[in-house]
């Protein structure tokens, strides 16, 4: 078994058509969509706009009429679509769990198929109920009309991830869930998405959701095709269309708070150095940067200690364990909200921001959040004059 | 004679009767169950062929039972040949018709599903459709079995083998000596194997559905 996850591979369409006979729209027309390795892209749109057929198409349960799809440099139409969607997770509404199995044989049907042995299987199977958050010694054996809406949807993330896929389809995953467990399924699978760096096909109608969950999102409109292909930020910011605008409803500026991720902003570059780099060259590092601080990463860049430069002034040879320990991050996915909630309750001032597999990406306070506020705001009210001089 | 002196007298053969009435009630189910899942698999995905192969067998379902038996005789002569024929032909009709509702009645989202996790359309079938369906194909086989109960009996009249024997020696005779007492043993024993099959297929039933045993509607 990997200790690494397999990590996601592009996805490109290239002018994919899905028409069915008598009927004159097309259901999806010439789209073309290049879907980044290991990033979320949300597929948003009212119902009947193609972004479900889009999806079904990328592991042919509906096969394209015209155009290509390519997955991870493979041509799909030249691979069996049974081995297929073996090696793409499928998560759909409702987590479609096989009523008259238990937990864990949904979740080892894939490996199953795919050959693996009993005791490889069960291994995998309790793997992956832990990382979705069920103990699996209270769930294993269980039948799915025994859970709850939110755990029957953990178990179906369980069962797309069980064969370890590069790619994971997910059809309004959590459309049918109450708000609050729609919020915690949709901050959960972003974190687990932060362990895990697949490449997610995520298709909801629900604007907020795609705000939040969505690296890109792809605004769809009948028929069949994409209005606007963008970062959240971006489609709020600049969106492409009054269709787009429309779709979006109002409160832009409250969302764009609430929904600008902290890895969207600039963030503060503090000096950050190894454990067994030199404490003199690090000082003299921090003298000349003025914060008076530094940050100490280890080998995989995650985060460990602030080091001050009272500290560094004593020391000569390798920095090693001085400082005091990290005790707070900011995930770069968090949103400015959380961020700011974070700072607040936060014991330092400086709080490390961290990326994919908590690797440093930069650091935050409450001057840089409100710097990008004000940021914010100033692009919106551009914004709101240009548009407003256009449509006069 | 009373019936407990009749039946003991004549106990080896009642007791032989009994078995060769039970074991063809059961070949001529498992017969019909594997013909009508088969031809209920085959058509259930389409309506006009499911549709035909309803009315088909409910066409047969509505001929006379004595009437097929007669109509049996002439291309297949008497004994175990038209008894089986007729009791497989009346039985296919509850089970081709439950195995299309069953399969059919399978939520969509499921086999969406079982296709979408990569199961081929066969494996999707054995492993997910079948199974979910097979209350409802199992209940289909119950009332077979009941109606190859009765039918089994009446096959007497062309020589079948089983407890009909009884019931028509003693029907042709009636008011002579015993008839009463052959008529009933017979009419009992039928009675009596009904119900042992019925609860074989209670015990069957709780002990090949998984899922349904921890009870509740379908979340």
């Amino acid at each position: 078994m990997p200790d690494q996850p397999t990590g996601g591979v592009p996805i490109e369409l290239r002018k994919v058509t899905k028409s069915y006979p008598g009927v004159d729209e097309p259901a999806v027309h010439e789209l073309d969509l290049n879907i980044p390795a290991g990033e979320i892209v949300v597929l948003l749109g009212p119902s009947g706009c193609g972004k479900t057929t889009t999806m079904r198409m990328i592991n042919r349960l509906i096969e394209p009429t015209s155009g290509d799809i390519v997955i991870g440099g493979e041509n799909s139409r030249d691979i069996d679509p049974d081995r297929l969607r073996r090696h793409i997770g499928y998560v759909i509404q409702q987590a479609g769990l096989f009523p008259h199995m238990t937990v864990a044989a949904n979740i080892g049907q894939v490996p199953k198929m795919l050959g693996w042995d009993k005791a490889r299987v069960a291994e995998r199977v309790d793997e992956l109920l832990t990382l979705v958050g069920l103990e699996p010694e209270l769930y294993r054996d269980t039948y799915p009309r025994r859970l709850s809406g939110g755990q029957q949807q953990r178990v179906g993330v369980a069962r797309a991830l069980a064969a370890d896929p590069p790619v994971l389809l997910m059809d309004e995953p959590f459309g049918a869930l109450d708000p609050i467990s729609r919020e915690r399924m949709q901050d959960e699978l972003l974190s687990l998405q932060e362990e895990l760096a697949k490449t997610i096909v995520f298709v909801t109608h629900d604007v907020d959701e795609a705000l939040k969950i969505g690296d890109h999102i792809a605004i769809m409109q009948r028929p069949g095709h994409i209005e606007q292909y963008a970062t959240p930020a971006e489609i709020l910011t600049n969106p492409a269309s009054d269709y787009v605008e429309q779709f979006l409803g109002g409160g832009s500026s409250m969302r764009l708070l609430r929904l600008t991720k902290v890895g969207d902003i600039e963030t503060d570059q503090v000096p950050y150095t190894t454990e067994d780099a030199d404490a003199r060259e690090l000082l003299a590092e921090v003298e000349s940067d003025g914060r008076g601080y530094a940050l100490v990463l280890d080998g995989m860049r995650r985060p460990l200690r602030w080091v001050g430069q009272a500290e560094l002034e004593g020391l000569s040879g390798p920095v090693g364990t001085a400082g005091d320990p990290v005790t707070g991050f900011i995930s770069a996915r968090m949103t400015l909200q959380d961020a700011l909630e974070s700072l607040l309750n936060a014991d330092t001032e400086v709080v490390p921001v961290v990326g994919r597999r908590r690797a440093y990406t930069g650091s935050l306070s409450l001057t840089t959040v409100q710097n990008a506020i004000a940021a914010i705001k100033t692009h919106e009210r551009e914004r709101r004059q240009r548009r407003g001089e256009g449509t006069r | 004679m009373n019936l407990w002196e009749y039946v003991e007298d004549r106990w080896d053969l009642i007791v032989f009767e009994t078995v060769q009435h039970a074991s063809m009630v059961a070949q001529c189910v498992l017969i019909a169950a594997v013909l009508g899942v088969l031809i209920g698999v085959a058509t259930y995905r389409r309506p006009r062929p499911s549709a035909l192969a309803t009315a088909v067998a409910g066409v047969l379902f509505t001929i006379p039972s004595l009437a097929m038996l007669g109509l049996l005789i002439p291309p297949l002569g008497l004994g175990v040949a038209p008894s089986v024929t007729a009791i497989v032909l009346y039985a296919l009709l509850p089970i081709i018709r439950n195995t299309i509702v069953g399969l059919r009645g399978v939520d969509p989202m499921l086999v969406d599903a079982a296709r979408g996790i990569g199961m081929s359309r066969r494996r999707s079938l054995t492993r997910v459709e079948l199974p979910l369906a097979w209350p409802v194909i199992l209940t289909g086989i119950r009332v077979a079995t009941q109606l190859a109960m009765g039918i089994g009996a009446v096959a007497a009249y062309v020589s079948g083998p089983g407890l009909g024997e009884q019931i028509f020696s003693g029907l042709a005779r009636l008011g002579g000596a015993n008839s009463i007492n052959a008529t009933l043993t017979g009419t009992i024993g039928v009675a009596i194997l009904a119900l042992i099959f019925d609860g074989f297929f209670v015990l069957l039933g709780r002990f090949t559905t998984p899922g349904e045993r921890l009870g509740g509607a379908r979340a």
